[in-house]
């Protein structure tokens, strides 16, 4: 393998687990932009979307096809009860009260799904057969372009929804100033409601879609997690485009970093860029002003 | 004044106390061992309790302190023979000064970054323990490390060790009970009830987080050093998220910004593993139930629920003598 084809090699692969990264930040951004809360248990709706979809499909004996969208829908329906038992009860106190409940959260999801699945990892089959394509001397699985395309038809859904949709703008409304959208007359708690189903089934597809080439366990919610809000950061807290974007990029450089430096310490290297990054451009890539909403 | 300075002297003497006394009552050498691994979950939660109960911020990643430090005298000491005192020192130093970088970027900005920059942290400092297996053994851990000394007299017995531990463990109590009554508690609590208030009012926020931070972590790193030289031996696993969050659960079941909650959080959850064995596989979920239904419907935690029985008992036994007398306040959280 040459350079050159060795480079898209760790590029094509970055990209594919970097979507998934970006899928997570937008659920990241869009529970903070409604909310200002951070959801710790983001990483674990990534986590809940693959193992479902495994264990419809090896308990259930679900085909394929529908065990994933059942596992989105499961794990939204997940992201609806965290908001209404956790959430809604205590909105309003303080974020560090919001912070210890998300990461409570998130630990309970992750302790179920050990007690539930066990803890071995699953793999779960690529969504349409086929070998690899081979591209420039590097190679492409079919599930990458699965992948790719689902993240970008994602994205473009989101955009249509918050630009066309009367409960996207609705949204967006809670976003800029929760009391001037209460006194319009929206539903700010369901519009909270609404953001922890969509964030949870987001991620969930990100679990979903990126499960055929990595594999899955009860514990990869974690590192997900952190790794998608370091694909936040990147691309700017709040920002959906930027999320998915930074997500990808985060994915790439962490490819690159694995396979250029060293395998080993492959998950240091978007710890070390969120890092890098809070030092220097804590508004991201695309982020104009500061990163403190006040 | 007078009367509440005499409170917090007399009840740090009454902790004394007991905590030197106790040794005495204990039916065997077993559970000295418990309560020397429950001075180290002490020191670890106070100190984290100044920075999640006093300052409002969020760490996720003090296991990562706990064993940069237990690591660090132990390799140093172990390995490279330096005496303990020194080893111990430079762990602190190291720790120091990781926390002092780690905080600086993090602390500037709001409560979550440091939450996901700790966590991130943490789990970094994991793969390293995991990773760099000619300076630490790798997985299955660095061996050899030697008993605590100073200047040549050995601290073998597990008695004199509960007596270092918990001499360390009350020295650093006094330490953040005075802390928490000075100017700098006052601004702590400041930045927690709200940050732009307090910068308002001239407090230099990001300054005082960093402090906070560092102290924590220095608190850990004592925990850290203690631990190495008196277990002897050093493994990732006992440094990873899992630990983190056993700290974190402390903190809130005890009860943020009580120092008394932190002690009673550490040895509450130090010691149920002991009484309930059966929940071995399952206290992770415990700890995700505590963290969850404390912050609904116990924010206090243990802290705040003595507080509560103590007063409704008083109320009654005063009910009964004289009536209803007004409640004095309390002392300010």
């Amino acid at each position: 393998m040459t350079a050159a084809s060795a480079f898209l090699q760790y590029v094509i692969s970055g990209a594919t687990v970097g979507s998934t990264y970006g899928l997570t930040a937008l659920g990241f951004t869009v529970i903070f932009n409604t909310t200002e809360i951070i959801n710790f248990a983001q990483g674990e709706f990534v986590m809940l979307g693959g193992m479902l979809a495994v264990f419809a499909l090896r308990w259930g004996g679900v085909p394929l096809p529908a065990a994933v969208p059942l596992a989105v829908l499961g794990v939204t329906a997940i992201g609806v009860l965290v908001d209404r038992l956790t959430i809604r009860p205590v909105r309003g106190r303080s974020p560090i009260t919001l912070i210890i409940i998300t990461i409570g959260v998130s630990i309970l999801l992750r302790g179920g799904a050990m007690l539930l699945f066990g803890k071995d990892t699953f793999p779960l089959p690529a969504f349409s057969p086929g070998g690899p394509i081979h591209l420039g001397g590097a190679t492409l699985l079919p599930q990458s372009l699965w992948v790719g395309g689902i993240t970008l038809l994602t994205l473009l859904a989101m955009k249509f929804f918050f630009e066309r949709t009367l409960s996207g703008k609705a949204m967006l409304a809670c976003a800029c100033d929760r009391k001037a959208a209460s006194l319009m007359g929206i539903h700010v708690e369901s519009m909270v409601t609404l953001s922890f189903a969509f964030s949870a089934m987001v991620g969930a597809l990100g679990g979903v879609i990126l499960a055929p080439i990595t594999l899955t366990s009860y514990d990869v919610g974690i590192l997900l997690g952190l790794k998608g809000f370091a694909a936040c950061i990147l691309g700017g807290l709040g920002n959906p485009f930027g999320a998915v974007v930074g997500g990808v990029i985060l994915g790439i450089l962490e490819s690159l970093g694995a396979g250029l430096l060293s395998s080993g310490y492959k998950d240091a290297v978007a710890f070390v860029i969120l890092l890098a990054l809070l030092f220097l451009r804590p508004a991201g890539l695309f982020g104009s002003s500061g990163a403190e909403r006040v | 004044m007078r009367v509440r300075i005499g409170g917090h002297v007399t009840g740090f003497l009454a902790f004394a106390a007991a905590a030197m006394l106790l040794p005495f009552a204990l039916p065997n050498e077993y559970y000295l061992t418990v309560l020397i691994v429950g001075g180290f979950h002490v020191i670890l939660v106070i100190g984290l309790n100044l920075l999640m109960g006093f300052a409002g911020q969020v760490s996720l990643g003090h296991a990562a302190f706990y064993g940069l430090s237990a690591y660090t005298t132990g390799i140093l000491t172990g390995t490279y023979h330096w005496p303990v005192p020194a080893g111990i020192a430079a762990g602190l130093l190291l720790v120091t000064a990781v926390a002092y970088l780690i905080g600086l970027p993090t602390l500037k900005l709001r409560g979550h970054y440091l939450a996901m920059g700790t966590l991130g942290f943490g789990i970094i400092v994991y793969i390293v323990f995991n990773e760099a297996t000619a300076v630490t053994g790798g997985p299955s851990g660095f061996s050899g490390i030697p008993k605590l000394s100073f200047g040549g007299r050995v601290v073998s017995s597990d008695r004199e060790y509960y007596y270092v531990v918990w001499g360390a463990a009350l020295l650093l109590f006094a330490l953040a009970q005075n802390l928490v009554r000075s100017r700098v508690g006052r601004a702590l609590r400041a930045i927690h009830t709200s940050e732009t208030a307090a910068a308002v009012l001239g407090v230099d926020t990001g300054r005082y987080k960093t402090f906070v931070f560092v102290l924590s972590a220095f608190y850990a790193a004592v925990a850290g050093a203690l631990y190495a030289h008196y277990v002897t031996f050093v493994s990732p696993g006992s440094f990873g998220f899992h630990t983190s969050v056993l700290l974190v659960t402390m903190v809130v079941l005890g009860g943020m910004a009580s120092l008394w909650g932190a002690v009673m959080g550490a040895l509450f959850l130090t010691l149920l593993p002991e009484a309930l064995r059966a929940i071995e596989n399952f206290d992770i979920l415990i700890y995700g139930a505590i963290l969850v239904l404390c912050m609904m419907y116990l924010p206090g935690g243990l802290a705040e629920g003595a507080r509560k029985c103590w007063d409704a008992a008083r109320s009654l036994a005063r009910r009964g003598s004289a009536g209803p007398a007004a409640d004095g306040g309390g002392p300010g959280r």
